[in-house]
Order: structure tokens, then sequence, then C-alpha cells
């Protein structure tokens, strides 16, 4: 049978060693230089006396802590980090403004109550900024409805029609290790109007910027909004910002991940010092209980 | 029914066929109480169970733990492993860097990714073969849009655990699917094309696990510990070694390619 067949070639070819690649996987084993990490972002010069600590850093050219720190904000070493160049003055405040939108989501929101579902339980801190990334990773909300939501601004951009179609589409099929999308990325699946901070947010946000898609999605929310079919989420309004930053889909995702976790630090912290007592257990409805199966 | 009604219908209580806890009594899982009437079973049946609902028989779960056990490496160098050791070394806890090692497994080039999209491919191949395509053009068509999980590596072509988690499935007499065959069928296929698209074990196990009824979402979670059983001796073997001494790094082992050093100019009007 031409299956055995195969069995038999694959079990003479690897076991016995004879395959060439396993030859180069021999060679893998043994060391035979200093390997090097390439990085285009962080340069290091090592302490006269201690090649494994850095006398100075450099942030693409620029001297961490002989220059940068005391002359630099954070939001300017954020944008610095990720795009390689200094942040004009409107690309700071807006990233600023955007930092201070998305720095706590609240209690209600599903990645901070993973977090304080950690702080009540006594969980390492680790933990629950971990359990913070996890669930808020995903497409209702997360880092990836960002990304999402950033790769359909780059294709639609400021053109209504081209919404309107991308909309009508269907999420393609193909299993991933994400759901297929169920609803259109940077919307609200479950609202009824446009909530108030997401106005305000954006309002803000287009004032502050000088590319073109915050100012377009301000004066046309309500178009686009009536061809999604559902109201404008912060997550909408974070990737058009981040889109207008200049950042990738992937550092949208990354910056937005980031970026919420002070509220998912701060509310775990707050539950670990309440204790579980008062934090909600809820009640369970099991359909199935065997002990209320009548025989 | 959308919108604050549709959620106000689950706030507060959660519906539930999977299971409770009932503290001091009972805890019921898929309908079984826990103890009374699932307790014989081992942890990898368990787990199956709780993922499929479904009872899977002797055989299949032998070959369920080959799975894991053959593709478990306790080498420190594998970049989900050393995650683990990297933990041990800067002295973190067991629990965060198992997690994080197996988080890190949900990768494009390897583990979860490729594994999902192999199995994916398969099923769709099948269908279309069902429906009368030949599978010439099926991989054809496929290799035009996105390219074929389940097939070459990305350090060398040949895959050491197939040879074994095959001898496995023959034994068990598991061996005679569909979708293996058809795993078998594109690998030839591809092999005329290019010598290095050997099938990998991501590919094999997509195909075993359709044969045994595996949905997509099933086998997702069924994969998700796969190389667990490696991690935990990274971990340990740096964990008892000195602190930090697990691949340190000096700075010449950063090669830097980026722009010169240059003076900071603030372009904001409000500077630090």
């Amino acid at each position: 049978m031409a299956f055995l067949t195969l069995l038999a070639k694959y079990a003479s070819d690897s076991l016995a060693n004879n395959d060439p690649s396993f030859k180069q996987v021999r060679a893998l084993n043994t060391p035979q230089k200093t390997e090097q990490i390439h990085t285009s972002i962080w340069q290091e010069e090592p302490e006269p006396d201690n090649p494994f600590a850095a006398k100075a850093a450099y942030c693409h050219g620029y001297d961490v802590y002989g220059e940068l720190l005391g002359q630099a904000r954070w939001i300017e070493m954020l944008f610095l980090l990720f795009r390689g160049e200094a942040p004009t003055d409107s690309q700071a405040t807006l990233l600023d403004a955007l930092a201070l939108a998305l720095a706590n989501p609240g209690p209600r929101d599903p990645s901070v109550h993973a977090a304080m579902c950690g702080g009540v339980g006594g969980s390492t801190a680790a933990s629950c900024l971990i359990a913070a990334l996890s669930v808020g990773a995903g497409q209702l909300s997360g880092g990836r409805e960002i990304y999402l939501s950033m790769e359909l601004w780059h294709a639609c951009g400021t053109d209504l029609a081209t919404w309107h179609t991308r909309f009508a589409t269907p999420a393609d099929t193909i299993a991933s290790i994400w759901p297929t999308p169920a609803h259109p990325p940077g919307f609200d699946p479950h609202g009824v109007s446009t909530t108030t901070p997401v106005q305000q947010t954006l309002a803000r946000l287009a004032e502050t910027s000088d590319a073109p898609l915050l100012p377009w999605l301000q004066a046309n929310r309500l178009n686009l909004e009536t061809a999604a079919g559902i109201p404008l989420a912060m997550s909408g309004v974070a990737a058009a910002a981040f889109v207008d930053l200049g950042f990738s889909p992937e550092q949208g995702e990354m910056l937005y991940l980031m970026l919420r976790l002070p509220g998912a630090a701060v509310h775990a912290l707050e539950q670990k010092h309440l204790g579980y007592k008062k934090f909600p257990f809820f009640s369970i409805e099991l359909e199935n209980d065997p002990a209320k199966v009548t025989p | 029914m959308n919108g604050p009604d549709f959620l106000h219908q689950h706030t507060d209580r959660l519906k539930s066929r999977m299971g409770a806890c009932f503290p001091g009594e009972r805890a019921v899982f898929r309908g079984h109480d826990l103890h009374a009437e699932l307790r014989d079973m081992d942890w990898v049946e368990l787990f199956v169970f709780g993922i499929t609902g479904r009872r899977f028989p002797p055989q299949q779960l032998r070959l369920l733990h080959a799975m894991w056990v053959y593709t478990s490496y306790p080498d420190a160098r594998i970049w989900n492993n050393r995650v683990a050791a990297l933990a041990g070394s800067s002295r973190s806890t067991p629990t965060l860097a198992l997690a994080a090692s197996l988080a890190v497994s949900e990768a494009t080039i390897y583990g979860g990714y490729p594994s999902i999209s192999a199995f994916d491919f398969f099923m769709r191949t099948r269908k279309k073969i069902v429906q009368g395509e030949q599978l010439e053009d099926i991989i054809l068509s496929e290799r035009q849009t996105r390219r074929i999980y389940g097939y070459g590596r990305p350090i060398t072509s040949a895959d050491e655990r197939l040879p074994w988690l095959l001898k496995r499935a023959h034994e068990l007499d598991l061996d005679q699917g569909p979708y293996l065959q058809i795993a078998f069928d594109v690998e030839q296929i591809l092999l005329a094309d290019n010598p290095l698209l050997r099938m990998n074990y991501a590919g094999l196990v997509a195909a075993l696990s359709l044969d045994l009824g595996f949905s997509p979402k099933e086998f997702h979670l069924f994969r998700f510990p796969m190389t667990l059983a490696g991690m935990p001796p990274c971990f340990l073997e740096s964990s008892q070694e000195v602190e930090g001494a697990f691949l340190p790094l000096s700075c010449a082992h950063i090669l830097y390619e980026g722009k010169l050093k240059r003076p900071w100019k603030s372009r904001t009007t409000q500077p630090a």
C-alpha cells in the first residue's frame, strides 16, 4: 500500500538521520560564534569594566540617559521608540490626548474586569496585567479590533463609498487563531448611539490632528455609522488616531494594549485591598444539572 | 433584540451547560458530577471531554497523548521555551513562566497559526474533492492566494517527529482516515515543486485530528498545551543556576543598524 511505503520512507529517512537536513540540525547544536541581536532601535556602549553593563544607550541615535532624560517627555519617547523620529508638536499632543483617553477603560470593561479577577484573588501583579492584556486583545474593544480597524482605515481612507463596499463585504471565513469578525471593527455592536466619551474624545483629537482621518471622521461620523449600522466605538477613534500618527496596524495594536494597562493595574490593586467579599461572584443557572435530572 | 435589551438579559446571572461548582457539596462538569462520574478519567481524557463533550475511546486517547509527548522538547533555545527559561533565570514564578511560554506558542511561523491553518486547508480541500475538484487544481488555486501551512519548517525541512507519530497512529489503526491520505497526497504534489516542502508536525497533527472528528475550535483548544511538558525543565534548569546566568547578552551582542548618533531637539512647544 502506498501509504505504508511512505511511512517506511519517513522512518528510514529520518530515524537513520540520513537526511542532509539532519546534518544541518546537528550543526546547529554546536555553538560556533557570538550571536547578535539585530536592531535599528537601540545602541549600547559598554562600561569599560563590564561588557554586560551599558555606559550609554542610544534610542534611534539619541542619547537616552545623557540627553533625552530631562529634555524629552514620556510621550515623545514613546513616539520616538515606535516611529524612529521625534514627534511634531501636534503629534505629541495627539498621542498624549489619546493616551489619556485610553488610560482607564473602567471597571466594566472586560479587560479591567479580568485584571480585577486577578487582584481580588491576590494573584501576581504580572498575572493581573496578563489577564488584562489577554482579554483586551480581542476583536471586541481589544487590540485585534484596533488592528482590523486600522487596516480598514488604510483601505478606505476618506472615501465613504469604499467604506460602504467594505461593510457590505462578508468577513473572510478562513480559519485563523482569531475568530471570524462579528461586527465592523471600530464600531460598537451593542451600542444604541455614539456615547458621550467617544464624541468628546473624537472632537478633541480631531481638533488636535493635522492629519486627514480624524477631522474627516468628525465631519462624517453619522454617515459612517449609518453605513456600519452601529455607532462608532472608542476603538474606532483610537484606530483613526493611530493611522493619523503614522503607526502601522501592528504598532497601533501594541500601543493600544499598552496604553489601556494603567486602569487595569489600579483597579486590580483596589480589588486586592477591598477583598473578595465585596467583589461580585454572580449567580449561575446550570441548564443540565445531573442532580435535577429526573430518571 | 439588541443593544441594552440584549445585554440586560445577560446581567448578573450566568446560564451554563458547561458546569458549576457547588462549594462544600459537588462540582458539575458538562452535565456530569465530576467526582461521582468522571473521577477515573485521565487528565487528557477530561481535557478533550471538556472541549468536545465527547468520550474518546482508549486508542484515540493514546494518539492524542502521543501528539503532545512527541513534541515536548526541553530545549531552552526554542523561542517559547526560552521564555520559560528567561523567567527562571530572572527569578519569576513558575506559573508566569509557563503561562507566557504557552501564550507565545500561539505563533505565526510555528505553533498555533500553522496548525489551525493546516487544519482549515485540509478541511476545505476535502470538501472540494468531494465536490469533484482535482487536488492539483485546489493546490494551485490555494497557492495563488495564500501559503499552504503544514509543509516545510523554518530551520530544516525534515521533521523528526513524523515517523514516530505515524508509527503510533499505525499501531493504533488510526492511520486510515481520509484527511491523512489527503495530507500525503498534497505533500507529493508540493514536493514535485519544492523538495523542502515536506509535511511537518503541524500538518500531520491537523490531519490526524480531523480524522478524529475535531472541529477547528476544538482542535485549537486541544493543541494549546502541546509543547507544555518541555517547558518546566527549561524553567527549572535556569532557575537552579545563578540568577541571570541564562544566555546573558553583552553590549557586543547587539548589532545596531539604525540612525547615527544625533543631538536631541524637541519639536514640541512643551518640552520636558
